[in-house]
């Protein structure tokens, strides 16, 4: 009977608005971030014909008079179709300085150049800036040009293409992702393993607590929750500010002398300070759920076994901890690694992250692609940790509760 | 016994959880090495807080208790060297059953060799050879009880506590499984405390049960003592089956005593002492009792209705009714020429004196009686 498949269908027809949600909130801008490290057409569009000409260009000296007439004509074009700025932008990221020798020369070339050309398109525009003399400009050009390029990648861990094309590292100066990526890793690592201790006897506590206890504990853990990150954030600027109460009370109790109050927000400090208080409970719930599932009698029989306390608690209660240390682990590290409100409020100069940058790149830089290489690098390491502990522990051995 | 200490003494042991019930009111209990003692009680008598005060893991509120003749109230639970048995097994899910069983050895620095061989040896006790590498999520519930009792056993203490073991498990098993730790028990001398609150288990197993209830000890005697002269109502009512009738002594011969049970007076032994006046309580065993007996054949003799007659295979059940109450029941053996009875018929029941015996009033044994 053809109805008998019908239901199969139809239970497959009820994931169909699960996986358009996936799909478009998850798959298509997950792709679109990751085309944009690795292609971007703008100034292919804006400059096609230059690109053309410049192709066969050998990369020595300067390019024939015929490449000058092409790009004077087309940068004035583009000055008329207001997409000069655009293509300033992305040539000066290969090579600053070019944002305004780009922009000034058909400014200076005047309206009336087309219709009637200078004797030499090569003087003329070597009369604007000197940079149209160099090989250099020339080959930031073929490079923007580009419409596929390793360029952000490479720049998200401080490579860059030499003008002989080999890659090499940057100049010392200029080396400021990979640290940041180090810096990022270092402090998830730091948050996490902070969380785990304080998490640890709490969940602990909550979990094996007489039942009054362990409500009014679970509630404390989670009302931090349930308020906003905002706050929560804000709240620890007014504690640990120069003139904020933790300080006060040091200065107070005289552990701290008046004029040399400690720094504690606004630096590394305060990231990881207010990173650990927010990402607690990640940690917090995954133990507990655990936890409370290892009968209060194993303790007991370790006793009765001849095991000490610290004995029986190093094998027989931690090793069944083990899922959710795991699970919250995991959990609070994601999490960290991706972080960003936090750092940006309470971070400084020095408590900045990797996403902080990425966020720069988004908003005020306006390098999407490098906003992009940035944030796959950071995916692609997160999924490399993910299996790696895969792989380690197990992730079937992960209970989230 | 002579001047050997008991095993376990208990003394004047009492116990509360909130400073002011007394889960435990007054115990008093010795258990000889080598003996097979059961704390049998309802659940909620105090049971297993006796055995958790004993292996360390509850205080006493009062009173001692003395391993060997010496108090282990200072001592923490891990330097008691008392096996035992938990409810649930409480069996560690994230070891083999060989890591389970090697714990204790592990605890207490053996070398491997030793410990091996030990582990083995406990195997082959519960006969669970072959089984060290399994999970104890992947055996059954009697399998699971075996390691639990190997684990108990195997850093050889001479003292095992075990609380409700085969409460989770069927009966075939569970009458396979109280077999097994009878014989372990002897073939080891060891000395076991066990918990149970099923009576049938109590009897099969012990050389001695203590009755409990709401944490008092009614009676510790052998099963058959318990069974043949219970010395409270709450016992003879908890202890296979009995008649209980209520009555007043009118008059006392030394160990017999007569009671009128409202228009016929019986006799009876007199366990509690009684003096004329007193109120008393009548228990008779339904086997001990005879229906429609030969004139002259029992000292006491009653007149009752027949209510209810089953059939059970090796004896007829008979329900009868005597004076108010319908639930006087009689165990008429299924042997050739004994006569038949039917409902509604009169008959006269009788026993022998000794098979009566007057026990202390109890209010809310004879109440259970009612429901
Ligand atoms: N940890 C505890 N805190 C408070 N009260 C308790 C605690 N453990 C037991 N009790 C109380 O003490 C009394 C005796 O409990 P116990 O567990 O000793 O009974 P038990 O005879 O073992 O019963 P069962 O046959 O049901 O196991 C009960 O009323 C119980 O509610
Ligand atoms: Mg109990």
């Amino acid at each position: 009977m053809a109805a008998a498949g019908s239901p199969g269908i139809r239970a497959a027809g009820l994931t169909i608005p699960l996986i358009a949600f996936i799909g478009v909130t998850f798959i298509a801008p997950l792709g679109t971030l990751l085309t944009r490290s690795v292609y971007d057409a703008e100034v292919a569009e804006i400059l096609p014909e230059t690109l053309a000409v410049l192709a066969d260009w050998d990369g020595s000296g300067t390019p024939s008079e015929a490449t000058y007439a092409t790009v004077a004509r087309e940068l004035l074009r583009a000055r008329d179709e207001r997409t000069l700025g655009r293509a300033a932008t992305r040539i000066n990221r290969i090579q600053s300085g070019l944002r305004s020798v780009v922009v000034k020369t058909p400014r200076r070339l005047g309206r009336d150049a087309d219709a009637d050309p200078p004797s030499s398109w090569r003087e003329a525009l070597v009369d604007i800036d000197d940079a149209w003399a160099e090989t250099a400009t020339w080959r930031a050009i073929r490079e923007a040009g580009q419409p596929y390029t390793a360029r952000h990648f490479l720049n998200a861990v401080d490579l860059e293409t030499r003008p002989d094309g080999s890659i090499g590292a940057m100049p010392e100066t200029r080396r400021i992702y990979v640290p940041l990526y180090l810096r990022t890793l270092w402090v998830s690592l730091g948050v996490t393993a902070l969380c785990l201790v304080i998490g640890y006897p709490i969940a602990h506590a909550i979990a094996h607590a007489g039942s009054r206890w362990s409500t009014t504990l679970l509630v404390l853990v989670l009302v931090p929750f349930w308020t906003s990150l905002l706050v929560r954030t804000t709240a620890w600027i007014v504690l640990l500010q120069n003139q904020g109460v933790v300080n006060d009370i040091l200065v107070l109790l005289g552990i701290v002398p008046d004029n040399e109050r400690l720094a504690m927000i606004y630096n590394m400090t305060g990231t990881f300070v207010a990173m650990t208080h927010v990402l607690l409970p990640f940690m917090v719930l995954p133990l507990y759920s655990v936890m409370r599932s290892i009968p209060a009698r194993h303790m007991d029989a370790a006793a009765s076994l001849g095991a000490t306390p610290m004995q029986a608690f190093r094998r027989v209660y931690w090793p069944q901890t083990l899922p959710g240390v795991g699970a919250g682990s995991l959990l609070v590290f994601i999490l960290a690694i991706g972080y960003y409100i936090t750092p940006a409020l309470v971070g400084g100069q020095s408590g900045q992250l990797i996403s902080n940058m990425i966020a720069y790149h988004m908003q005020t830089s306006l390098n999407w692609g490098l906003a992009a290489a940035l944030a796959a690098i950071l995916l692609l390491a997160v999924i490399g940790l993910y299996v790696l502990y895969d792989r380690v522990v197990g992730i079937d051995r992960m209970r989230l509760g | 016994m002579g001047t050997a200490a008991p095993h376990v003494e208990y003394r004047n042991v009492q116990k509360s959880y909130d400073g002011q019930t007394l889960v435990v009111e007054d115990l008093n209990l010795a258990v000889q090495k080598g003996e097979f003692l059961t704390l049998l009680g309802p659940s909620g008598s105090g049971k297993t807080t006796c055995l958790m005060m004993l292996a360390g893991f509850e205080q006493t509120s009062a009173g001692t208790i003395l391993v060997d003749g010496v108090s282990v109230q200072d001592l923490p639970p891990d330097k008691r060297g008392i096996g035992v048995v938990f409810q649930n097994y409480a069996l560690f899910p994230h070891m083999t059953v060989g890591g389970n069983l090697s714990f204790p050895l592990e605890v207490r620095r053996m070398p491997p060799t030793e410990r091996v061989e030990r582990v083995q040896r406990a195997l082959r006790l519960v006969q669970l050879e072959g089984f060290e590498d399994r999970r104890p999520g992947q055996l059954s519930g009697g399998q699971q009880q075996r390691v639990a009792i190997a684990r108990a056993l195997v850093f050889e203490p001479d003292l095992v506590l075990m609380d409700e073991p085969l409460g989770a498990l069927d009966r075939r098993l569970r009458e396979e499984m109280q077999f097994e730790i009878r014989r372990i028990q002897r073939e080891l001398g060891v000395t076991v405390i066990y918990v149970t609150h099923d009576q049938q288990e109590a009897m099969v197993m012990s050389d001695r049960v203590a009755v409990f209830r709401d944490g008092r000890i009614e009676q510790v005697a052998s099963p058959e003592t318990l069974y043949e002269e219970p010395e409270r109502a709450f016992v003879a009512h908890f202890i296979g089956e009995n008649n209980l009738v209520a009555g007043t002594v009118v008059g006392t011969d030394g160990d017999i005593c007569a009671v009128d049970t409202g228009g016929s007076t019986v006799h009876a032994f007199d366990v509690a002492g009684s003096a004329p006046g007193d109120g008393v309580l009548l228990a008779i065993r339904p086997e001990r009792v005879g229906v429609a007996p030969e004139t002259g054949q029992y000292a006491n003799e009653l007149v009752a209705d027949v209510v209810d007659v089953v059939f059970i295979g090796d004896h007829l059940r008979v329900r009868l009714r005597v004076g108010s109450r319908d639930d006087f029941i009689a165990k008429i053996p299924n042997i050739v020429g004994h006569g038949r009875v039917l409902p509604g018929d009169t008959v006269r029941i009788g026993w022998a004196t000794l098979d009566c015996r007057a026990l202390p009033p109890d209010p809310t044994v004879l109440q259970t009686e009612n429901d």
